[in-house]
């Protein structure tokens, strides 16, 4: 079988050791080699010392989700080299530092074992402590360039890109890089059949992770306010806005902030900072994880009871409590559909990349000010953190905010009295105003008991009206949320129902499954409250299975409890354990149940 | 019935400001707080001082939190547009408004569970951040809508209405402003409105956080003769140490004060403000001192009031954020979007 541009690699080495960059130089490497590309960064809850892995796989035919079969192991952390060695597919190759002899016991008979002295050739060509350790990452990178056959010039060519302004750094990378590809290239059957041919499938792609998509969807929809409190897997989303805003956000002459991030002291503050920015007409967001959003729960009731509008970026972890900081899941769904105490119910987007995050954050804040409510947009630590390959972002310049119903200086001007909660249009929207415009456009929000004036009440039918027209609002949002993305194939009378990342698992299981003869339906939700086109595909199956990362089948639960399609037909096919989402995962679940059936 | 709008008659002959308003303009619906309450004599005095500085009440927001305080935005200004929040995050709230638009004037009332409870942390920041904002925390030492027991401003030794003794150390609010390095820090009683609503303009004229902690009896669960904080105790151990006078920029400044007793304080928008020195030794602008002094007479069982320290000129938070002087919430999309081309050139650092 020929594995040209289709195989898939794990870097292991100890976090804070410098890795990142070199397996950042080979991921974009292959990228510009115009070959489809994946980097899944697994890493700790930690500063410096435990393991961390790197997984890139290459694929022509453009798949991008994680594989959990590695055919090559770059093996350079003692701390995991047991299980490492264990990792590595049946014929398949193990790299390893042969500056120390390898310990016997660990070697398998049916792997190929590649010894490259890296730490050996280091010492002998660098002086520092500190250069000995970085260079070592890059020879590494050397070594694999020359056994799957990367462009060295392309290689060299992002060295000087990114070393262009530290001439020191750049000798010391390009002599680091020869090091580890001349002893390769002498030593080794170089390329080894698992090697890299060029294509032509990135011309107009990227590689972006979806904090840093999601950062500039914000600018893009001209966000000013972003309040925050640094959470992993959130943090570089705040941190990407804040870069780009410094570019793109000062006024060209008094070099003054068009944006105000704030640094809050808890998630309460954070998500607090945003409702009053909203309440005062500015586009606000705070991004946050799982852990963030529970505490923000009561705010979030005010901003659906006093109808204030909020974006929540949610880059789920693994909970419960703290969990697993560095290691995704998507276990929020059941809490931002319904956060807060009482009856609530809110709107959510469900990207399924960066592209994706780019784009429903725009959306985002057009909805929270139609609508006039808190949305989320639940991405995870897989969408968030790590480097996918997207097609480029772009815009239409004519895009302009939907700032919803906001009565100006005329509008108010001509007003006998306004009230804050009255429907005027039938739409459940009613319209706002702004602090400081009109004196006739004074209002008193709150979170206690109010009737459709805007005054507190305890009557049971002034209180009722209102809760009763927020849920009709809620609901047609469901219209106005993005449609699912449903695909059909000839013959299919199964579907496969999934969310957000896991998509990319479910486009590559459903091939897998259809070359053995099991044709399925595809439909992937993108928004909450569900439209009618989600019951339609759900009821047009009498058997659909529901993908997704969690343990408790959350996707199921609302498909359940908000559609009314019987539990019966919905089949879970959950992975929870931490890692993205796998073809195997959907397969072997699928195909378990369709077993089980027959 | 909870919601009592006030009849909106207006004498002809009631007293207009220099933007033609009467005070009969500032208020808001009437007050269900209990009669006597000392909230609504700060309510009252907030009224006043908006009136007395002619500031129009729809460039005002009120915000607020949960308690017998935080209902009071109600009862004053109903042209400004008002925020009764959750309990204890009014301050995250003023912080966001206040952050998307400098350009109104803010007010935060509050009380003592609000703001040395459950709210604590959230004062603390907003303190740290000096965002710009006359936070009132109306002080009774209770909790009153939950009938009775003792906040964490409660005096140790000082007795609930049941007779149970409070065995805990109070959190003084204008201590813990002063180490948090607060620009502007006062103390009042709700009963006395000479002193009150000079420190009330003072502190909406001052550009940051300006900390106002008002003893504000509740008659009905803490003004009774085991509390210190009831009426008869605060009149008794009052000690006032610097009465503010505030002059706008438009006016002269009057010269019937003694100099040796006096002192001016420019505030950044020019005007002044002239204190008075009860006390002979009372420096307001120096922080450590102001500090020692509220110490020493704590252990004599003395409550200073007035304007305990001010630090004019401070950075509020906008300066320290560097923003732009018009407010966000003003700014065209045209400024706030790169726009397509842009985006094209900036995505050659994802390839």
């Amino acid at each position: 079988m020929d594995r040209t541009n289709d195989f898939a690699f794990k870097i292991a080495t100890p976090n804070g050791t410098g890795s990142a960059s070199a397996n950042g130089l080979i991921m974009q490497a292959i990228f510009r080699m115009g070959v489809p590309v994946t980097g899944k960064n697994v890493f700790p809850s930690n500063i410096q010392g435990l393991p961390t892995w790197y997984e890139i796989r290459v694929s022509k035919d453009g798949y991008t989700a994680r594989t959990p079969h590695f055919d090559l192991m770059v093996a350079l952390n003692p701390a995991t080299y047991a299980r490492d060695v264990a990792e590595v597919r049946s014929g398949g190759w193990l790299l390893f530092d042969a500056t120390w002899p390898l310990d016997a016991a660990l070697k398998r008979p049916d792997v190929t074992y590649l010894g490259v002295p890296l730490a050996g050739l280091c010492n002998a060509r660098f002086a520092g402590v500190r250069e000995r350790i970085l260079m070592k990452n890059i020879a590494y990178a050397g070594a694999l360039a020359a056994l799957i056959g990367m462009d060295t010039e392309i290689v060299r060519a992002l060295i000087r890109e990114k070393y262009a302004a530290k001439p020191a750094l750049l000798d010391s990378n390009d002599a680091a890089l020869a090091l580890g590809f001349d002893y390769a290239t002498e030593h080794f059957d170089c390329p080894l059949p698992i090697r890299l041919a060029p294509m032509d499938e990135t011309r107009e792609a990227i590689l972006i992770d979806g904090n840093t998509s999601a950062a500039l969807g914000c600018v893009y929809a001209g966000a000013t306010v972003g309040a925050w409190y640094p959470i992993t897997p959130s943090t570089s989303m705040m941190e990407a806005f804040n870069g780009f805003c410094k570019k793109y956000r000062r006024d060209p002459e008094t070099r003054q902030n068009r944006y105000a991030i704030l640094q809050a002291e808890d998630e309460l503050a954070a998500i607090g900072m945003v409702i009053g920015a909203g309440w005062s007409g500015a586009r606000a967001f705070t991004p946050t994880s799982g852990p963030g959003i529970s505490l923000m729960n009561e705010f979030l009731g005010l901003a659906y009871y006093a109808e204030v509008p909020a974006v929540i970026f949610d880059v789920q972890r693994t909970g419960p409590s703290t969990g697993m900081p560095t290691r995704t899941q998507q276990g929020d769904l059941m809490m931002c559909a319904y956060a807060s105490h009482g009856d609530t119910r809110h709107v959510c987007l469900y990207p399924s990349d960066p592209r994706e995050a780019f784009e429903f954050a725009v959306a985002a804040f057009d909805l929270a000010e139609r609508f006039q409510t808190p949305v989320f947009v639940l991405t995870d630590l897989d969408i968030g953190m790590n480097d996918w390959m997207v097609p480029k972002l772009t815009w239409d310049d004519t895009y302009r905010p939907d700032r919803g119903k906001v009565l100006g200086v005329e509008e108010l001007e001509s007003l006998k009295a306004f009230y804050r909660y009255v429907d005027a249009d039938g739409d459940g929207i009613a319209a706002r105003t702004l602090p400081g415009v009109h004196p006739n456009g004074a209002y008193f929000a709150r979170g206690s008991g109010h009737n459709r004036f805007g005054r507190y009440t305890e009557d049971d039918e002034e209180y009722t009206d209102v809760v009763d027209r927020i849920a009709r609002k809620i609901q047609n949002a469901a219209a106005a949320v993005p449609a699912p993305v449903i695909r059909h194939r000839p013959g299919a009378t199964m579907g496969v129902v999934t969310i957000g990342g896991c998509h990319a698992a479910c486009v590559e299981a459903l091939d897998l499954l259809e070359r053995e003869g099991i044709a399925l339906d595809f439909m992937r939700v993108r928004g909450f409250p569900f439209g009618d086109d989600v019951r339609q595909f759900l009821e047009a199956h009498e058997v659909n299975f529901v993908v997704e990362q969690n343990r408790d089948g959350q996707l199921r639960n609302l498909l359940t409890l908000e559609t009314a399609v019987p539990l019966d037909r919905l089949h879970s096919v959950r992975y929870y354990g931490g890692f993205p989402m796998s073809a195997h995962h959907v397969v072997t679940g699928v195909r378990a149940k369709i077993d089980k059936a027959a | 019935m909870t919601y009592i709008p006030k009849p909106a008659v207006h004498h002809p002959s009631l007293q207009k400001n220099a933007i033609g308003l009467t005070r009969r303009d500032y208020e808001g619906s009437m007050s269900t707080l209990c009669a006597g309450c000392g909230h609504d004599s700060v309510t009252a005095a907030i009224n006043q001082a908006f009136w007395e500085l002619d500031i129009a009440p729809y460039k005002v927001a009120k915000l607020s939190g949960i308690g017998c305080s935080s209902k009071t935005p109600t009862y004053f200004l109903k042209e400004a547009h008002g925020f009764n929040s959750v309990h204890g995050r009014m301050p995250a709230l003023a912080t966001g408004a206040n952050a998307a638009n400098g350009d109104i004037l803010y007010i935060g009332v509050s009380g003592d569970g609000d703001s040395l409870s459950i709210g604590l942390g959230q004062m603390c920041h907003a303190i740290r951040r000096n965002v710009n904002l006359l936070y009132v925390l109306e002080n009774n030492g209770v909790y009153g809508l939950t009938k009775g027991q003792f906040s964490a401003s409660a005096d140790r030794g000082s007795t609930s209405k049941k007779g149970e003794a409070n065995a805990m150390e109070p959190i003084d609010g204008c201590l813990l402003a002063l180490s948090l390095g607060a620009t502007f820090v006062a103390r009042s009683f709700s009963g006395d409105k000479a002193q009150l609503v000079p420190i009330l303009k003072a502190g909406l004229t001052h550009q940051g956080f300006a900390f106002i902690d008002v003893i504000s009896p509740c008659v009905t669960f803490n003004d009774h003769e085991g509390s210190t904080k009831s009426y008869a105790y605060t009149r008794e151990h009052n000690v006032e140490v610097v009465q503010a006078d505030f002059v706008p920029p438009r006016s002269e400044i009057t010269t019937d004060y003694d100099p040796g007793s006096a002192r001016n304080v420019m505030l950044h928008d020019g005007s002044w403000l002239r204190l008075r020195k009860v006390a002979e030794d009372y420096d307001p602008l120096d922080r450590d001192r102001a500090y020692a002094f509220i110490r020493e007479h704590q252990r004599r069982n003395e409550v200073v009031t007035g304007l305990l320290h001010i630090a004019p000129g401070a950075a509020d938070m906008h300066a320290q954020a560097g923003t732009v002087s018009t407010p966000l919430v003003q700014l065209p999309y045209e400024q706030l979007c790169p726009g397509s081309a842009a985006l094209e050139t900036l995505q050659h650092r994802f390839r």
